[in-house]
């Protein structure tokens, strides 16, 4: 446990500092001043007068970044707020995190974005870079002011949820985004296939009486998405990747140099479609859990690279919602409260990939794939930063949840791992 | 009498059941048949006991039977379905559950057109829960009642052939089938259109099943044939192009049946539509056990809810 009062200058002494950029992770010191990191040294302790918080036993590395989040706000307030989704995300050590446009109203004008921005900032707990709708009101028929957007401080462009069904629409969406500087992202499903669909189609969804969605509505829509990045030239980045098959059409695109990027988030990386068995419509997500198969090949994905990084995908919907039929219950569960922990649980703590390299695909990768700041250990830069103890040993209760909403099959197990907290500019944000 | 012990709960699937208790159910159906001959055709097994039907599907067959069980077994009932309850008003499955049971329930029967629904109740209600038909997934005493009729014309299960015809993919009956009768020890074929098998059907029910697309050789060796209704709203999904050229293709015609052995019989859980997936003659002919197949339900859901409310075969009451 932690114990901190906020200086303006102060130097972070004990702790293992884990460098992503570098993949290395060593005993080091870091000055903040000012909000700034303006001094690391590769020593455990550091002769100063200034204020030391002694971290040792802890590792410390830059704040993670989620570059796929529901923050819910405008519109869905029963569902997560700016303030209650940047609690759970500094909770789960992120100091960064960007938001989805599928608000109400829908972030497709300049004064949607400046409303997000104007609610972090009262937040305080996080950063957060909206996300800017495509096209109008997410029908994927007339683009957005990408001009406007980005001045008003949109970071990229996406219809996440909507599969932009016009290809011509697409063209000229990644043309006018190219122009702009700004990538998009794309949620890769051909929604004509997965018409009804529950789960991911399978032996499980012929057992369980519910519809499938068959990976090739996933993989027909990144296969035209990776044509149009490359007619066109501008910046693709895949959402939430599910499946072995897109995982091949992105390590192809990628061979041939198309810019394109991809992500995949915790839960699909660790759970799978049998654990619909129980009907716990917290499992009910989209892309749907999909097989063991393809969670080998998402594992293998990003330890070639071919899947860029992590995010969550973190998806409030209250117990209302939830607590339903299965087909009636909305799709989506949260994730910034576990990402870390059931990552360092299922990949690193069981020998598959390196901690460094965790801590690199949640903070060095999303910045680089929309061009954030952060994410890095760097003099001058905010000092925004992570405290962890990768061996701590905590189970997961409802009650401890910070988030709005609490829709996560994860509760009740047991984690190692744990977020002590993240500093935002400096600013101590204890996880307690 | 059977040593075997029924100390379930609820009754929501075929595929959680051992072939043992399968078996229970199926005898305990034999021995509650002669109740519905009686002229007064009522014991008081399941006095005192209240159960309740909640439909919320359309259902005539299935409520009708599971009321004359109940009340052939002087059970106290209540039904409704969604047109009459408050779900209309936006009340969710969870609370009308537990409004019923705040009145001291005993068992909910429960027809939903969700798949998993009574998995999902189950984990908020005390009363015993029967599955009358969940979405796509199961529907345990239809199966159960197919296989009772099953066992009066073959003898035994062990090792005979039952081939399921039709909308494999939609159906709950056949599900339900496959684990049962997979589990009694028979062999399974499934027949019917490639946009209406689900993927890997062949893994499902103990030991798998065949796949058979040809209808004459799925008929071939099979000591009885069971019948799907096809849903009508389907062939607006384009699940195939007309309900004529079905007929020609997948319906259960004289012809087809000639390609089968003399003594194979039909089934079929009903509605039928004439002329789609069973032919008119086929319906009315001999080898038709269509009406001792609802005979049967009235004493396979006797026999449920004996079972699950707590009853004893050898219980005094059911003299």
């Amino acid at each position: 446990m932690i114990e901190w009062k906020d200086k303006r200058d102060f130097w972070i002494i004990g702790a293992k500092v884990v460098d992503p950029e570098a993949g290395k992770v060593r005993a080091g010191s870091i000055l903040i001043q000012k909000g700034l990191v303006t001094d690391i040294v590769w020593q455990k302790s550091v002769e100063t007068d200034l204020p030391v918080l002694d971290a040792s036993g802890y590792y410390l590395s830059p704040g993670f970044i989620d570059i796929h989040t529901h923050l819910r706000e405008p519109g869905y307030e029963e569902k997560e707020t700016v303030e209650t989704g940047t609690a759970a995300a500094a909770a789960g050590g992120f100091t960064s995190v960007v938001s989805m446009a599928n608000t109400d109203p829908v972030a497709d004008e300049p004064s949607v974005i400046e409303f997000i921005l104007s609610r972090a900032e009262a937040a305080g707990k996080c950063r957060v870079y909206p996300v800017a709708a495509v096209t109008k009101g997410l029908k994927g028929e007339q683009l957005n002011e990408y001009y406007f957007l980005k001045k008003a401080g949109a970071v990229a462009l996406s219809d996440d949820g909507n599969y932009i069904l016009n290809s011509q629409v697409m063209r000229n969406a990644f043309e006018y985004a190219g122009y702009h500087d700004l990538t998009i992202i794309s949620h890769c499903e051909d929604p004509f296939l997965t018409e009804y669909s529950l789960m991911n189609e399978s032996f499980s969804s012929t057992r369980l009486g519910m519809r499938g969605a068959p990976a090739a509505s996933e993989e027909i829509a990144i296969a035209r998405d990776i044509a149009l990045a490359q007619l066109t030239g501008s910046r693709l980045h895949i959402a939430h990747v599910s499946t072995q098959g897109g995982v091949e059409l992105i390590k192809a695109a990628k061979k041939k140099g198309i810019p394109v990027t991809a992500e995949v988030t915790p839960h699909h990386l660790t759970l799978d479609e049998t654990m619909l068995d129980s009907y716990d419509s917290n499992l009910k997500v989209n892309p749907p859990l999909r097989s063991k198969k393809d969670i080998s090949a998402l594992r293998q994905a990003l330890k070639d690279g071919i899947i860029d990084c992590i995010a969550t995908d973190h998806a409030p919907h209250n117990e209302i919602d939830k607590q339903v039929e299965f087909d009636r219950a909305p799709s989506g569960m949260i994730g910034f409260e576990t990402a870390f922990a059931q990552l360092n649980t299922e990949l690193v703590a069981s020998g598959v990939i390196e901690l460094v390299n965790l801590v690199r695909f949640m903070t060095v990768e999303p910045a680089r794939i929309l061009g954030l700041p952060g994410g890095k250990l760097e003099k001058e830069a905010p000092a925004d930063l992570v405290l962890f103890d990768p061996f701590e040993e905590w189970t997961l209760k409802k009650r401890m949840i910070r988030s709005k909403s609490k829709n996560t099959p994860l509760i009740g197990k047991s984690f190692t791992g744990k977020v002590a907290g993240t500093f935002l500019g400096g600013r101590w944000i204890p996880n307690d | 009498m059977n040593p075997v012990q029924f100390n379930r709960k609820d009754l929501i699937t075929l595929e959680e059941l051992s072939p043992e208790e399968i078996g229970l159910i199926l005898d305990t159906a034999d021995s509650f048949k002669e109740i519905s001959e009686r002229p007064i055709k009522k014991v008081p097994a399941l006095r005192g006991v209240t159960v309740a039907n909640l439909f919320f599907e359309p259902s005539t067959r299935t409520r009708i039977s599971f009321e004359l069980a109940e009340k052939r077994l002087s059970a106290d009932t209540v039904s409704f379905s969604t047109s009459t309850s408050s779900v209309v008003k936006g009340e969710t499955l969870r609370d009308t559950a537990q409004n019923i049971q705040a009145m001291k329930v005993d068992v909910v029967v429960l027809r939903h057109s969700s798949s998993g629904a009574h998995r999902f109740l189950s984990r908020f209600l005390e009363a015993s829960i029967i599955n009358a038909g969940d979405g796509q997934h199961e529907h345990p005493t239809q199966a159960l009642l197919d296989m009772m009729t099953l066992r009066q014309r073959l003898g035994s299960l062990e090792g005979k052939k039952i081939t399921i015809i039709g909308d494999i993919m939609h159906s709950r009956v056949a599900r339900s089938n496959i684990w049962g009768l997979t589990k009694m020890g028979a062999k399974v074929t499934v027949c019917g259109p490639p946009t209406m098998m689900p993927t890997e059907i062949e893994k499902l029910g103990v030991g798998g099943v065949n796949v058979e697309l040809d209808i004459r050789k799925a008929v071939a060796e099979a000591d009885a044939i069971n019948i799907l209704r096809i849903q009508l709203e389907r062939q607006k999904l384009h699940l195939f192009p007309s309900l004529q050229e079905y007929f020609e293709v997948f319906g259960v015609r004289p012809d087809v049946l000639d390609y089968a052995p003399p003594h194979c019989i039909v089934m079929h859980p009903g509605p039928m539509n004439r002329g789609v997936e069973i032919d008119q003659d086929v319906a009315d002919g001999e080898r038709a056990v269509i009406l001792r197949q609802v005979t049967n339900g009235v004493a396979v859901r006797m026999a449920v809810l004996f079972l699950i409310a707590g009853g004893k075969v050898e219980d005094s009451s059911i003299q």
